[in-house]
């Protein structure tokens, strides 16, 4: 404890409530998936069978596919164009029509969903009906939706990082002559690397869980991961879903445990924070 | 759109129109520069301005349209026997019929409630983790993100199972001898309540954790050695400088959880009429799309406050605590 902490003990079991709260239905989720019985919550034994189930329902594979693939192309794109709007807030001073653009890329961040997803597929079918594409919806509409709600996502932990930045080294480099160009790929883009990454795979969980967006700018044949599991357990709870939960939170444990050690390495290497 | 380029110092030679043969060089050579600038800034505004910006006047438009039988399913802007065709109908509407008015006050009123208690929750929780030690304050800070990554839907799933009949937290009551039999509480408003309060707690604590981290320990122990307690320490020092946390983490909470479709939808009963809710039911089940956009247009106004303060509070280049 620091100095000037408060009552150690009151925020101490402060603490201890507060991730039983966030932990204990995961956990249950998690437990519930090795049960023998179909229904849910009572317990009959332990096996395996729900996992079985899972892998041999198709539909949940296809549709697990689906939104990898869409997942890796929009954290790609959205990583890309959310790190050229950070450099763009944070090196390129003021230029006409900044209030807007950090506006627009502030606001995806509260956007309720629902708003999101009915404005973009009003944009899609109109412009089907003025130039003829996207002609119908499917996989790339929900790519576009999601490169620009998580696009906000990734400018701002880039933001974030280019701001705590120490600029001495860009400042000698522009000294020395080099050019801003230069200067974004030879110096900016080796020190934000660890915080793209960081964008990259916020974008792609945002992309791989979105439910409301895809509903609206999906096609008939297009039904992603989380719209299935919808449709599932929107009529109650399914065992293979917890199955398919606690699949899931193992892949997400062990992401980010990968990408912790990574970017540990990354910053031993780079002398970064 | 562009970035404006650094002005360029005028030489005789350049005001009179001609360009020196080294003017003419640097321009040259700036030319690949004011073109990266240009991408720089240009490339992420254009698809914000196409893709956020323009959806937004699209459904404004379509919520001053009739709904049609056919596709697109409402009538157009502009008719060559009738002209221009806007109608304030759904909106009038939207005025007229009950379901709209509880919708709105109902979701405010559950958006507000749980971040208040996202708040109660989150404040404590955010000032241990800053407070703690160095080497357990990542750990903690990564037990919050965690579940963050995990499936937002299968988080919401989970405590279907938690407060079904026979779920955990029946059994929880009943073996404490808080009830004799199992209580309704999914499909309630309660269950709403706490599905709000859990997906969004993360959001809550990590503002409030930024700026209570960054808070000066000289000022706490100034305080301390002119004779204040550490409750009024707190109260004098610590909680007005967590304000841009607070308000931040507030409306990081406040915002979706007003438009929610998929917490009520799953957790709620049918009469848990959130204005989320009202619109997706509007969309694909009534397949009303004008009066859905009129719905939507309304409620982007009422967040325009919200988001405009959060804008405000969550901006890095305008800290207001050191």
């Amino acid at each position: 404890m620091r100095r000037g902490g408060r009552s150690p003990t009151f925020l101490f079991s402060c603490l201890c409530f507060g991730f039983a709260f966030l932990y204990v239905p995961i956990l249950v989720m998690i437990a519930y998936s090795f049960n023998d019985s179909r229904l849910v919550s009572v317990w009959t034994g332990f096996s395996l069978r729900w996992y079985g189930a899972l892998w041999e329902n198709e539909q949940i594979i296809d549709a697990a596919g689906l939104s990898l693939r869409i997942a890796f192309v929009s954290a790609t794109l959205a990583t890309a164009l959310g790190t050229l709007a950070a450099l763009a807030i944070t090196r390129m001073g003021r230029f006409r029509g900044r209030t807007l653009f950090s506006g627009m890329l502030a606001a995806p961040l509260v956007m309720p969903e629902v708003i999101t997803g009915l404005s973009l597929l009003m944009l899609f079918v109109s412009l089907e009906g003025m130039v003829g594409w996207p002609s119908g919806r499917g996989a790339d509409t929900i790519t576009i939706a999601h490169i620009t709600f998580s696009m906000a996502y990734v400018a701002v932990v880039v933001q974030a990082r280019l701001t705590a930045m120490d600029r001495a080294l860009e400042e000698a480099a522009m000294d020395l002559g080099c050019r801003p160009m230069g200067v974004t790929f030879d110096i900016i883009l080796p020190l934000i690397a660890p915080a793209m990454l960081s964008g990259w795979l916020l974008a792609f969980t945002l992309s791989l869980d979105d439910l409301v967006i895809a509903s609206f700018v999906s096609g008939p044949e297009s039904s992603t991961l989380p719209m299935v599991i919808y449709s599932k357990v929107r009529l109650g709870i399914t065992p293979d879903v917890n199955a398919l939960a606690a699949v899931i939170v193992a892949i997400v444990g062990i992401g980010v445990a990968v990408a912790g050690w990574l970017m540990a390495r990354m910053a031993r290497a780079g002398r970064l924070d | 759109m562009t970035a404006r380029l650094r002005r360029v110092r005028v030489s005789p030679g350049a005001k009179l129109g001609r360009k020196s043969p080294a003017q003419r060089k640097a321009a040259a050579l700036r030319r690949p520069e004011r073109l990266w600038r240009r991408t720089v800034a240009g490339v992420p505004y254009l698809w914000l301005l196409v893709f956020f910006l323009a959806p937004f006047a699209i459904v404004m438009r379509i919520s001053f349209a009739d709904p049609l039988i056919g596709q697109p399913p409402f009538t157009p802007l502009y008719d060559e026997t009738q002209g221009i065709q806007l109608t304030a109908d759904n909106y009038r509407f939207l005025t007229e019929d009950d379901l709209y008015w509880v919708s709105y006050l109902k979701s405010l009123r559950i958006a507000g409630v749980a971040t208040l208690l996202c708040l109660l929750i989150g404040y404590p929780m955010a000032y241990g983790i800053a407070r703690a030690r160095t080497v357990w304050r990542n750990v903690l800070l990564l037990l919050v993100i965690l579940p963050f990554w995990t499936s937002f839907l299968l988080r919401v799933y989970a405590w279907m199972g938690m407060l079904s009949g026979q779920g955990v937290v029946n059994k929880a009551l009943l073996a404490l001898g808080l009830v004799d039999q199992p209580v309704q509480i999914l499909y309630t408003d309660l269950a709403v309540y706490l599905g709000i309060v859990y997906t969004y707690l993360p959001f809550m604590i990590l503002p409030l954790y930024a700026t209570l981290e960054r808070l000066d320990d000289d000022l706490l122990d100034a305080a301390a050695d002119l004779g204040g307690r550490p409750r009024q320490a707190f109260l004098d020092i610590t909680l007005p400088l967590s304000v841009p946390g607070v308000v931040a983490g507030s409306m990081l909470v406040f915002i979706p959880a007003l438009g929610e479709f998929v917490i009520p939808s799953l957790l709620g009963g049918l009469d848990t009429l959130m204005i989320g809710r009202t619109l997706y039911d509007e969309f694909f089940v009534n397949r009303d799309w004008p009066l859905a956009s009129a719905v939507a247009s309304v409620l982007v106004l009422i967040l325009v406050v919200p988001i405009v303060i959060f804008q405000r509070f969550s901006q890095p280049d305008r800290e207001t605590v050191r």
